[in-house]
């Protein structure tokens, strides 16, 4: 079944000829139908997305076709595309249609991928269990009362019951690597500013990255391959050159440091976390690397620092919300004032309105010292961690989740207990730097267990060849849920 | 409580929120949460740190003083709620 086979054994079949993409989009297309409880897609267009693939076969059948010719894709619902809806999972935006694409979206576009629809995901990717869309929660493809996680987790959703064999997300605190981690899939977080963020809905700009979530870290070679790159038209593009990513894959782990951060590994982690990861570790020194003790004496802070400037960017951000240029706008207001309060009150959920209330109240007169510039210090601290640990090892790594997946509405009451899930992946946001969650296992209840592999500015490379050695010699990311076999 | 209904309802105004009476009350308890959580970076001393406003610590680029975008304006008005030959249509500011 073309299903199971990953993106990259697609690709490969798509060149050879012996299927077409017009078949693949039939037949994913028909799975997103079946899967409809998953809640993954907000938008599914078939039409377009057979027009597309007709165009690819010709490509294929002309030869030369460019890298993805023909090989079905969906974007995280925050990527703005012309001529489908791009929500953001949110009322604010529910009828928007974008004037222009993303250049994440372009390039995949001109690389000849398939557009299949938009995945859901928490509003204005706020959230770390999309559970707070406007369209609904999404649920796991492993246990349909459990969450996927969150912001990206319409993405994962979809990857893991292929209803398509790759996708976008966009990752502020953990969004690519914690819906990766709980729906046993690759989600790579490139280094802020490798992935163009123009057309990306902006949550918190400083920290925002746009990323693949795929089945291998072969498939999100692949993916980076077309994604990264300079784009004059975001400011804080990274103006460095994209190296050939599948020869990055062959790179060899022999004498690579690996530092264990000592703070992931503290004695409440989950056992059966700690278990699996330890065990993928002394995979990885099998195969030629080395373990290193390195400490991150600030990571606690991670969280409460993320937690004022990722408001304070929202809050900011946010503010392009007024009901007048575009998406929603209130029917009822007497005056100006009442036509702002009104629209944003009807369009925006409570965890936005939350975080744009603490954004404003942090940057507010009188706060803004005690708030956003310690908040900003406490980074420089935690980005210093990072890099001192990272002058005595290639990569570190630790679980990318202190838990499997959680039940769906069991964080929903007290936001910060929802937060907290972020606790590994966070700094890394913070710090700007790239990571990776692969798929080590599973706990006894049959639910994914993720390891973060963390690199250095702009070495992808690295975590692409560790996580495809790894993938050579486990079987973890092979393993489907139930309805998929 | 860190912080109190009226800095709720002084945020909400700035941040042009419009926040039921009826909501006060948890969106006080929710925002006190977070913020005692966000005090825990108290713990971490930075005297003398600079602060990091961003990942890089880069400069904005600059680039040549010319036109590189065209008049968009009709495209851009079609998905407006309100608009009036070539204009926005708010309510009215002056009288």
């Amino acid at each position: 079944m073309p299903h199971r086979q990953s993106l990259s054994t697609l690709g490969q079949m798509l060149r050879r000829r012996e299927i077409g993409s017009e078949e693949l989009v039939h037949h994913f297309a028909d799975r997103i139908d079946k899967q409809q409880d998953l809640n993954a897609f907000i938008t599914v267009d078939t039409d377009y997305a057979l027009q597309q693939a007709r165009t690819a076969d010709q490509l294929l059948a002309g030869g030369n076709p460019p890298p993805l010719a023909g090989l079905p894709i969906a974007h995280k619902d925050i990527f703005c595309t012309q001529g489908m809806l791009t929500t953001c999972g949110s009322k604010m935006l529910a009828n928007f249609l974008s004037p222009y694409d993303a250049t994440v979206v372009r390039r995949l576009q001109d690389a000849g991928a398939v557009t299949l629809g938009k995945t859901n995901m928490d509003e204005f990717a706020m959230g770390s269990s999309s559970e707070t869309s406007h369209f609904g929660p999404v649920h796991n493809p492993w246990n349909r009362d459990r969450v996927p996680g969150g912001s990206s987790g319409g993405s994962a959703a979809a990857v893991a019951a292929r209803l398509v064999s790759a996708a976008t997300g966009t990752d502020t605190g953990g969004s690519i690597r914690q819906p990766a981690s709980f729906c046993g899939l690759t989600g790579l977080k490139p280094t802020y500013g490798r992935v163009s963020r123009y057309g990306m809905v902006a949550y918190a700009s400083s920290l925002d990255q746009g990323g693949p979530i795929t089945q291998t870290a072969e498939d999100a070679a692949l993916m980076l391959q077309t994604m990264a790159g300079f784009d004059a038209r975001d400011s804080t593009s990274l103006d460095a050159p994209v190296p050939d990513y599948a020869a990055s894959l062959k790179q060899k782990l022999e004498g690579l440091r690996i530092g264990l951060v000592s703070e992931f590994f503290d004695p409440s982690l989950d056992p059966d976390i700690n278990a699996h990861v330890r065990e993928a570790l002394s995979e990885l020194e099998k195969l030629g690397a080395k373990l290193i003790d390195v400490s991150l004496p600030n990571s606690a802070a991670g969280i409460p620092c993320y937690y004022v400037i990722a408001p304070a960017e929202a809050s900011s951000n946010l503010s392009r919300f007024d009901g007048v240029r575009y998406g929603h706008r209130s029917e009822s207001y007497a005056d100006l004032q009442a036509l702002y309060e009104n629209t944003r009150a009807e369009g925006f959920g409570a965890e936005v309105k939350r975080r744009i209330l603490v954004g404003t109240y942090a940057l507010s007169a009188g706060y803004y010292e005690a708030y956003y510039l310690k908040a900003q210090q406490v980074r420089r601290r935690i980005a210093d961690d990072f890099s001192q640990a990272l002058t005595v090892c290639d990569v570190l790594v630790g679980p990318t989740t202190p838990t499997t997946a959680f039940l769906l509405g069991e964080k929903t009451t007290n936001p910060v207990s929802m937060y907290l899930d972020d606790i590994f992946t966070i700094t890394v946001n913070l710090a700007g730097l790239p990571a990776l969650s692969l798929p080590v296992g599973f706990d006894p209840s049959g639910l994914p267990i993720g390891m973060q592999v963390i690199g250095n500015y702009l070495d992808e490379g690295t975590l692409l060849a560790i996580g495809h050695r790894f993938q050579e010699v486990t079987d973890w990311h092979l393993r489907v849920p139930g309805e998929v076999a | 409580m860190s912080i109190s209904k009226d800095d709720v309802k002084r945020v909400a105004h700035l941040a042009r929120i419009g926040i039921d009476s009826t909501e006060i009350d948890t969106y006080t308890a929710d925002l006190d949460r977070i913020l005692n959580l966000v005090e825990q970076m108290n713990k971490i001393s930075t005297q003398g740190i600079e602060p990091l406003a961003h990942p890089q610590d880069m400069q904005l680029r600059l680039r040549a003083d010319t036109v590189t975008e065209t008049d968009q304006r009709a495209l851009f008005q079609s998905i407006a709620p309100q608009t009036d030959q070539g204009h926005y249509l708010v309510p009215k500011v002056i009288d």
